[in-house]
């Protein structure tokens, strides 16, 4: 059976304030694929992350990703729930802590509460964070809190852009682990990185991205995976099982 | 749908509970209002007829609701500066909430803050305006009818604007025109409660209770397209 | 590519309305009597009565346009409503300087709190935002939507502001423009005349402003398929693979 394609966009264009920021994408992405994506400053990262994660809108060509059709809002919709962004923006409430920002977010998301916890602790948010104020957090506090929310949402297909950004060696080394443990459990990632050292080493395959437009869409050069034969909806039932 | 509701709103109150932007610097700011109407207004004027009112007893209900709209707008302004800041609609959208309950829930929220501040507010109208209290039931009515107008129409016009640099200038054109009747409507039927006049109240605030009515389904039916955007 | 926004059509248009507005212009002011309380003073009417045919006309249109747009997203549409807010604002205008003109021998003041005068005032602030909404900096689309529902909602906002304000001066009613003049069978063909004439003039406007934002949007998607183009010019050279690094 041929791998399931993920992301498949064709001369995809998609306008940010008036510009170009994509000028016609041709990719494809297959489940269990860590896609790492670099380029120069401006050369659309970003926006391609945010297409793919059904924020931003296709102003030509044609894309589907997880299946849902680019080119209609409601299937966009559908796909928003699936997938999952970790921006630059934080989406945080400062005001509250870091329980209550996940809880609200992970209730927002329909998740089950009861995952929170072991969530909070596996990303070392757990006992003297939880309580403090997003607000009063460091940039790396804040960036593992967003991907607490992550984490618990339980995306399909990742979307990390510049995870590596902002955190200690110890919080990267997690980043590149939660990475391996979401694929493994039939997830798809996509990253931004200038953190190409790290990022070249928990990818499986480089797409090099220049002026809306990909320069070279790389070989796929290793599998994380070892699970694939069995069948998705039971890979994502115990994805982040204990 | 509800559930989201609840869910923004109880998250909103929880934001206003830890930063006490509301309570600490919005109601020192309508009491300021109510004050310097007294200023504006010289309290030695009196009004000629049976009564012999002051001026500012006898505006008082259009004085209270203009500094209750005062301080709507600054609620409402805050209730959406807490969502544009730092891409929480990307993050609203991609859970996939319901449109219609977000609006449910700041709405709610808002009309909480608002109600809350309408007592304090409302006490001291009473006190500094030296207003009668002849019907407090219909009063309490009254209150209920035009905050939900306020908070409604107030809540959809303030997403309009939300996310814009310019927000704070342009939701203030776009909402006070829209609730001009309200205020109208609002003075009237809480002047006829107060004085106890017996003409003319009810059907006053029964236009309140029909707005809100159509600004709530409005509201609730635009979330959607005010959302799905880029 | 035309020079202008004109066309045979809106010459003719144009052509039409000045001539139906100097006919109009002699009935009013010349064959058209003068009535018996107001005298003079009422030919104002012929003024007054047809800005509020168009000013109403052209928000209604504003609503019909966001009603279509929110529909199916058709540019034009969304244009159309644009132009026709624009009308409605400027005739809103001369509907309140005129008011006020005919206040003055009628009330004796400028500004009486007439429902009519009252509720335009705050319709024309109203639409004043929906063009300051218009003229933001923003994303086309998320600009459009927006103001589409602005331009659905206010329309409702002036049927409510117009009659709230009627009920209101309703309590205690003076003398309202126009409405309880006598008017015999000249006048009201003078009336019916200018009201032809104001129609006309709108039209030929709102073709012209339409035609002037229909060609500022072609202008937009020039600009964005040249973007488009040397975006994709980057992707050749060298530069690529060092920027990259």
């Amino acid at each position: 059976m041929a791998p399931r394609v993920v992301v498949d966009l064709r001369s995809a264009i998609s306008v940010i304030n008036q510009f170009p920021a994509l000028a016609g994408i041709d990719l494809q992405v297959t489940e269990g694929e860590i896609v790492l994506v670099q380029g120069p400053n401006g050369a659309g990262k970003t926006t391609l992350l945010r297409l793919c994660a059904g924020l931003a809108t296709l102003a030509g060509g044609s894309g589907t990703v997880l299946d849902h059709d680019l080119d209609h809002a409601e299937p966009r919709r559908r796909l928003r729930r699936e997938a999952g962004l970790l921006a630059h923006e934080t989406y945080l409430y400062d005001e509250l802590t870091v329980e209550e920002n996940v809880s609200f977010w992970a209730e927002a998301n329909r998740v089950d509460p009861t995952t929170i916890d072991p969530v909070l602790d596996r990303l070392e948010l757990g006992e003297r964070l939880r309580g403090v104020r997003v607000g009063d957090l460091s940039a790396g506090q804040r960036r593992r809190t967003s991907l607490a929310v992550l984490v618990c949402r339980r995306p399909r297909l990742w979307l990390l852009d510049e995870p590596h950004g902002g955190l200690d060696r110890a919080g990267r080394d997690l980043v590149d682990d939660l990475i391996r443990h979401a694929v493994r459990f039939g997830a798809t990632v996509m990253l931004a990185s200038h953190d190409l050292d790290r990022a070249t080493a928990v990818a499986t395959r480089v797409v090099t991205l220049a002026g809306g437009r990909v320069a070279d869409s790389g070989v796929r050069h290793a599998d994380v995976t070892d699970d694939r034969e069995r069948p998705l909806d039971e890979r994502v039932e115990d994805h982040d099982a204990p | 749908m509800l559930r989201d509701a609840w869910l923004m709103a109880r998250k909103d109150l929880r934001i206003e509970l830890a930063s006490k932007v509301t309570i600490g610097q919005i109601l020192p700011f309508g009491a300021l209002v109510l004050i310097l109407f007294g200023l504006a207004v010289s309290p030695d004027l009196t009004v000629l007829g049976t009564d012999r009112r002051s001026v500012l007893a006898q505006a008082s209900p259009g004085l209270f609701w203009m500094a209750v709209l005062f301080a709507a707008l600054l609620t409402l302004g805050r209730s959406f500066a807490i969502e544009s800041a730092d891409g929480k609609l990307d993050a609203l959208r991609m859970a996939g909430l319901d449109p219609a309950g977000i609006f449910l829930g700041k709405m709610l929220a808002v009309t909480a803050q608002l109600a809350a501040l309408e007592i304090v507010l409302g006490f001291g109208a009473f006190v500094l305006y030296n207003a009668p209290l002849a019907r407090p039931l219909q009063l309490i009515v009254v209150v209920i009818a035009a905050t939900t107008a306020i908070t409604s129409a107030g809540t959809l016009y303030a997403a309009l604007g939300s996310g814009l640099r310019v927000r704070d200038t342009l939701v203030p054109l776009l909402v006070l025109p829209v609730l001009a009747p309200v205020l109208l409507a609002a003075a009237l039927s809480t002047e006829a409660a107060v004085f106890g006049e017996s003409s003319g109240g009810w059907p006053w605030t029964l236009l309140l209770g029909v707005f809100a009515l159509l600004y709530v389904g409005v509201g609730m039916l635009a979330f959607g397209p005010i959302m799905e955007e880029s | 590519m035309n020079r202008t926004t004109g066309s045979r059509l809106t010459r003719r248009l144009g052509a039409l309305a000045v001539v139906t507005m100097a006919i109009a212009l002699a009935f009013g002011l010349v064959f058209s009597p003068p009535e018996v309380a107001q005298r003079d003073a009422v030919r104002l009417m012929y003024l007054h009565l047809p800005t509020i045919a168009v000013a109403y006309l052209g928000f209604f249109i504003t609503m019909v346009g966001s009603i279509v747009y929110l529909r199916n997203g058709s540019v034009f549409w969304d244009l159309v409503a644009g132009a026709a807010a624009e009308i409605g604002v400027v005739f809103s205008v001369f509907l309140i300087v005129s008011g006020a003109l005919w206040g003055k021998p009628t009330w004796g003041v400028y500004w009486q709190w007439d429902p009519r005068l009252t509720s335009t005032t705050v319709m024309f602030l109203m639409y004043l935002g929906y063009l300051a909404l218009r003229r933001l900096d923003l994303p086309p689309d998320v600009r459009s939507r927006r103001a589409a529902i602005l331009g659905i909602v206010s329309f409702g906002n002036v049927i409510i502001v117009r009659y709230s304000v009627q009920w209101w001066r309703g309590l205690h009613q003076g003398q309202t423009l126009g409405v309880d003049t006598q008017l015999d069978g000249l006048m009201l063909f003078s009336l019916f005349l200018s009201l032809v004439a104001f129609l006309l003039v709108a039209a030929w406007l709102l073709i012209h402003r339409f035609r002037v934002a229909w060609l500022e949007h072609q202008l937009t998607r020039i600009g964005f398929e040249r973007a488009l183009a040397e975006r994709r010019g980057d992707l050749g050279g060298g530069r690529v693979g060092e920027e990259a690094r």
